[in-house]
């Protein structure tokens, strides 16, 4: 009896994962899915987060797409793991902060792993959506066997999208599955990939604008930095990642940073942390919730801080606005405070 | 009344359904699992994932700011 073969599949939750697992799939394969939590995730964050994200549907692109192909999604958190491949990339950042390579090396690298831990269970090879020349720096012709080498997948990693362009892999060769009907795709043109979907009959895909990673927004790479500046260490944890997504962040001093809310949505997110970080609002007039991240050293630090916030509550014009400032271990202060003027905010204020 | 309670309140997506996962990992067939949360993101992808490993739901319920799933672990 010949042995059923099953491959596993990275799902990012956009459309070049899915159709490689269709493409797959109807060669008669089983695929499983795997997808990994390194925290930088832009998945439902700020739409579970913010008040203006209210109407879109709050899913996982990823448990979405899993659902639709009729496959099983494994979700591993990578949170610690990643720190190795964010702070020492072998192979460089990008634009910002997104050392894409390794990050690719690295997820091709878990899901080697994955596959030697399940290979009693008919595990083989390795699928990915990728494709030639779709990203800058992560899937290009020369990056392509880097990734396969540096991963340790080698000939078990399979791109069904572009696998014409590409040297055979071990399923190919052993006749798992048939490089006839694998594809030729190539460059950021994604006609031949919505003609495909169509093929399929998937009309309801994921197109994140930027990619799903945080890492490769200008924004938020510039926030990461300044808090490795100002910790002078380049580390982190989930918590700092988290809240690097939320808020206007205002650095008034080097030891201190103040994140202040834009909406109820994120006043909400924050005071889920106001047991760890001192956090501040207005009781005299309706406004957002404020944490500090540092300490407040001196009392001008305090009084900058409730002064910030008051500006950006409807206290703003103001002659007086009351805070309170609430220190997770020593109680809470009261404080009488003039909003800042908004042109009063230095611009490198604003992280 | 569940078998078993879990906190992931203050966790964003996927890391509910990820702590659910694992715990489900532990259980038996049968045992009822409540998943406490507080992002309403759970609300679909809980059951998502559920659906997906052959697990059922067997309610979800928001009650002062805390969403409880309950969830049946399949064979």
């Amino acid at each position: 009896m010949t042995r059923q073969h099953k491959a596993i599949a990275l799902i990012s939750g956009g459309l070049d994962s899915m159709l490689a697992v269709r493409v797959i799939q109807e060669q008669g394969i089983e695929v499983e899915g795997i997808n990994f939590f390194t925290g930088f995730c832009v998945e439902g964050h700020t739409h579970a987060i913010r008040n203006h994200h209210k109407d879109k549907e709050k899913r996982n692109n990823a448990l979405w797409v899993a659902e639709q192909l009729g496959i099983k999604l494994h979700i591993v958190d990578v949170i610690e793991e990643y720190k190795d491949v964010l702070l020492n990339p072998k192979h460089g950042y990008g634009a910002n902060m997104n050392p894409c390579l390794d990050c690719k090396i690295f997820m091709v690298g878990k899901a080697v792993e994955w596959v030697k831990s399940n290979h009693q269970d008919g595990f083989d090879f390795i699928i990915t959506g990728e494709v030639i020349g779709q990203r800058p720096k992560s899937q290009l012709k020369r990056t392509m066997p880097i990734i396969a080498r540096e991963s340790g997948a080698d000939d078990i990693l399979l791109r069904p999208l572009c696998a014409k362009n590409l040297p055979e892999t071990l399923p190919e060769r052993e006749g798992w599955v048939d490089r006839a009907k694998l594809h030729d795709f190539h460059g950021r043109n994604r006609k031949p990939q919505i003609a495909l979907a169509r093929h399929y009959g998937l009309n309801d895909f994921a197109t994140p604008a930027g990619g799903c990673c945080f890492l490769t927004d200008e924004k938020y790479s510039s926030k990461l930095v300044d808090l490795w500046q100002a910790r002078h260490s380049r580390d982190y944890e989930l918590d700092d990642i988290m809240l690097l997504k939320v808020g206007r962040h205002l650095r008034p001093a080097p030891h201190f940073k103040v994140i202040v809310a834009r909406d109820a949505g994120e006043s909400k997110f924050l005071e889920g942390y106001r047991k760890q970080y001192p956090s501040l609002y207005s009781t005299s007039h309706n406004g957002p919730m404020a944490l500090i991240d540092g300490q407040l050293k001196h009392h001008d630090d305090v009084e900058t801080a409730a002064a910030v916030v008051a500006r950006f509550g409807q206290g703003r014009t103001a002659e007086q606005v009351e805070i309170e400032l609430t220190l997770p271990d020593n109680g809470t202060q009261n404080l009488v405070v003039s909003p800042l003027a908004s042109e009063a905010i230095p611009e490198e204020w604003y992280v | 009344m569940s078998d078993y309670q879990l906190d992931c309140q203050r966790l964003l997506c996927p890391l509910p359904v990820i702590r659910t996962q694992n715990k489900v990992k532990e259980l038996a067939v049968g045992d009822t699992l409540c998943v406490v949360c507080t992002d309403p993101g759970t609300k679909n992808d809980i059951p998502a994932w559920a659906r997906i490993h052959g697990h059922s739901l067997v309610s979800i319920e928001d009650k002062e700011d805390l969403i409880y799933i309950v969830v049946r672990v399949g064979a």
